[in-house]
């Protein structure tokens, strides 16, 4: 085993082999540097996340009213009441979250794939060394993500107004446009209206979770929600496409040209030399991905506030809506937990699907068959 | 080269072939550029428009009648200019405290070894997972209880570090070659100096990049002022166009005005997108060849 234990490029990268000779004086110096580095990172991020994540723990268990500190005595710990409130007890409060996962599932199965596929694909067009204008190109598909997402959302309910630019450009070939922001009607649902059906089987609208029936789970994202989909790809492709040129132009043109010179094609080129050593790139930018798409909430609340017919709720705007607004701060902390459990499961599931593979036992044979064979005579 | 040298015929096949590829390469990218820019000169028109000339003729870049008034309402009826000069000093301090407080712990993380480094990334990573929503309510009463609510501090310290820049600069710190701060260690150069002037100047794409990040970032905030600010005097640009948004100055849509508010918005970030565009061409014809 030992002879096969250092290969993998991940291995050599993350942990470099320690100097043999280095004296035990540097090494302490090392490690408290290493803490000096990182302590004010860990302060900041311990008194403003920290704390505060604490705090909102105990007030998801609390009855909390919002006046005095949550911390003093007349606040009573009440258990798991107002998870309860928006899971099991099927009241308004339960089907608000359910419609707002709904809608943020889809934002999420439609956005995350669709801003990773075209960042990758802009930053390999523009990464080119002979192409003529790639700042112009770059300029261009970076500037939405440089503006904000208040400045954004106020230019897309504009563009996407009913009688907007949007509709215009689809009545030249001839589409009547719907009024975006104000439709409610969830793509698949429409979809499938057009060919006659609209009312679900029974064994989809009779069942259902969090109040929300099977049916309505799958209409798919609304056309409101759907403006706000491409809004979002629109807006995050630029930023991605920054992280993925920067992981490009780690890549030596050695090993490009090497496989070139062996007759590769662009499509293998791509696929077998580029995307293996972009997966870190690729690793963040899915990561980040992920977490922002479960936490739209800057958009809703200068767009719609989860208008039309709630189909634009999201559990990041509901749980603010809950805590300031109807003055829930317990259920407002109980949804945006739920909402932290659901990122961190993403993000799990993706590190252990992406993660390096080890090599796998019958491969290790026939590399530990081959040394121990080279070794004999 | 002489490879390519061969028959004149198969090499005006391959450039016939080539130039056609290059043809269709420019038409998608000047197309897909146009899809990205557009809304934008759309943006810029609109906001010289009347009302009227929104409403009937959306898509037109010139507007007929040009119109200042979007932008005479904006800076004679409301506090726009308040909020512009909140935004720049909060944007300033932060991007300024970011690209330190981020590239120092990513280089301790990537080369540093220390007990505990392990634990303090896998909470960075925990950290970049938590919504900032969770962190609404009792943001508030953690700000509060420091006494900074309402003011400067209460905007700019919690925003000074972010899990997700260090993470980045990590990343690239890993793609550096051990072998050139071997060489300053052997020169007697100390840990902060080897960060400081051997390995911080190599990671200037990384660095652009965090810059660029905290600079938007910083800029754009919306929840974080929400609940760390309540007067007015403090108000950002975006809590302040997120309420031009709603409808505050006026009655009707008023998209000029609500679209040369965010025409305004958009510019500083785009100036300062401008000059860092330069450098990133720049950075990597500079960096370290090994």
């Amino acid at each position: 085993m030992a002879a096969i234990a250092p290969v993998g490029p991940r291995a050599r990268r993350s942990t470099p082999p320690r100097r043999a000779g280095s004296p035990r004086g540097i090494q302490r110096g090392e490690a408290a540097a290493g803490w000096l580095f990182v302590s004010p990172v860990i302060v900041i991020l311990g008194v403003f996340m920290l704390v505060p994540v604490v705090m909102a723990l105990w007030v998801s268990v609390s009855d909390w009213g919002g006046r005095g500190s949550p911390l003093s005595s007349d606040v009573s710990f009440i258990g798991l009441q107002n998870y309860a409130a928006v899971t099991t007890e099927g009241g308004l409060a339960t089907r608000d979250f359910g419609i707002a996962l709904r809608n943020n599932a889809w934002y999420v199965l439609l956005v995350v794939p669709l801003q990773t596929a075209l960042s990758l694909f802009l930053a390999l067009l523009v990464n080119r060394a002979i192409l003529r204008g790639r700042g112009f190109f770059r300029t261009a598909f970076y500037f939405p993500s440089v503006t904000s997402s208040v400045a954004i959302t106020v230019l897309w309910l504009f563009l996407f107004s009913s009688s907007g630019v949007v509709n215009e450009v689809l009545s030249w070939i001839g589409v009547t446009g719907p009024n975006w922001f104000n439709d409610p009607g969830g793509i698949l649902h429409n979809a499938l209206a057009a060919v006659g059906i609209t009312q679900g089987p029974a064994a989809l609208t009779d069942g259902g979770v969090l109040g929300v029936s099977w049916w309505d789970w799958l209409a798919g994202p609304s056309v409101a929600m759907s403006a706000f989909i491409l809004m979002a790809v629109f807006t995050t492709s630029g930023t991605f496409m920054l992280l993925f040129l920067a992981g490009l132009q780690n890549i030596g043109a050695e090993t490009e040209e090497a496989a070139m010179v062996d007759g590769a094609s662009g499509w293998q080129r791509f696929w077998r030399v580029t995307l293996p050593q972009l997966k870190p790139v690729l690793f963040t930018v899915l990561t980040l991905g992920l977490i922002g798409t479960w936490q739209v909430f800057d958009q809703i609340y200068t767009g719609t506030q989860g208008g039309p017919s709630k189909t634009t709720l999201t559990p990041a705007y509901l749980s603010y809506q809950a805590a300031f607004g109807s003055q829930d701060w317990g259920q407002g902390a109980a949804i945006a937990f739920m909402l932290f459990a659901i990122i961190v499961f993403f993000t799990i599931v993706q590190r252990i699907v992406l993660r390096d593979r080890p090599v796998s036992a019958r491969r290790a044979r026939q590399y530990q068959v081959r040394t121990d064979r080279r070794r004999q005579p | 080269m002489t490879a390519f040298a061969a028959s004149p015929r198969t090499r005006r096949r391959l450039s016939r072939r080539a130039l056609t590829g290059q043809i269709a390469l420019y038409t998608l990218l000047i197309v897909i550029a146009l899809i990205y820019i557009f809304p934008f000169l759309v943006q810029v028109a609109t906001s010289f428009k009347t009302e009227a000339d929104a409403a009937t003729d959306p898509i037109s870049l010139i507007p007929s009648p040009v119109s200042w008034a979007a932008y005479e309402r904006l800076f004679a009826f409301s506090d726009f200019p308040v909020w512009f000069a909140n935004s720049a000093v909060v944007t300033v301090f932060v991007t300024l405290g970011r690209v330190f407080f981020n590239s120092l712990a990513g280089y301790a993380l990537a080369r540093l070894r220390f007990r505990g480094r392990g634990i303090v990334f896998a909470a960075l990573i925990a950290v970049m997972a938590v919504p900032t929503v969770v962190l609404l309510i009792p943001k508030f009463l953690v700000i509060n209880q420091l006494g900074i609510y309402d003011s400067y501090a209460g905007m700019i310290l919690p925003l000074l570090v972010d899990a997700a820049g260090v993470f980045i600069m990590k990343n690239f710190f890993e793609s550096i070659p051990v072998a050139v701060e071997e060489q300053a260690r052997i020169d007697g150069a100390g840990t902060f100096r080897i960060f400081w002037s051997v390995v911080l100047p190599m990671a200037r794409p990384a660095l652009i990049t965090i810059v660029i990040l905290s600079f938007q970032g910083s800029w754009n905030e919306l929840s974080h002022f929400i609940v760390s600010t309540q007067s007015p005097e403090l108000t950002t640009l975006t809590k302040g166009v997120a309420s031009l948004a709603s409808g505050q100055l006026s009655q009707g849509t008023q998209y000029p005005i609500k679209l040369a508010a965010a025409a305004i918005m958009t510019i500083p970030v785009a100036v300062m997108f401008f000059i860092f565009q330069r450098r990133i061409m720049n950075a990597s014809e500079g960096a370290v060849k090994e």
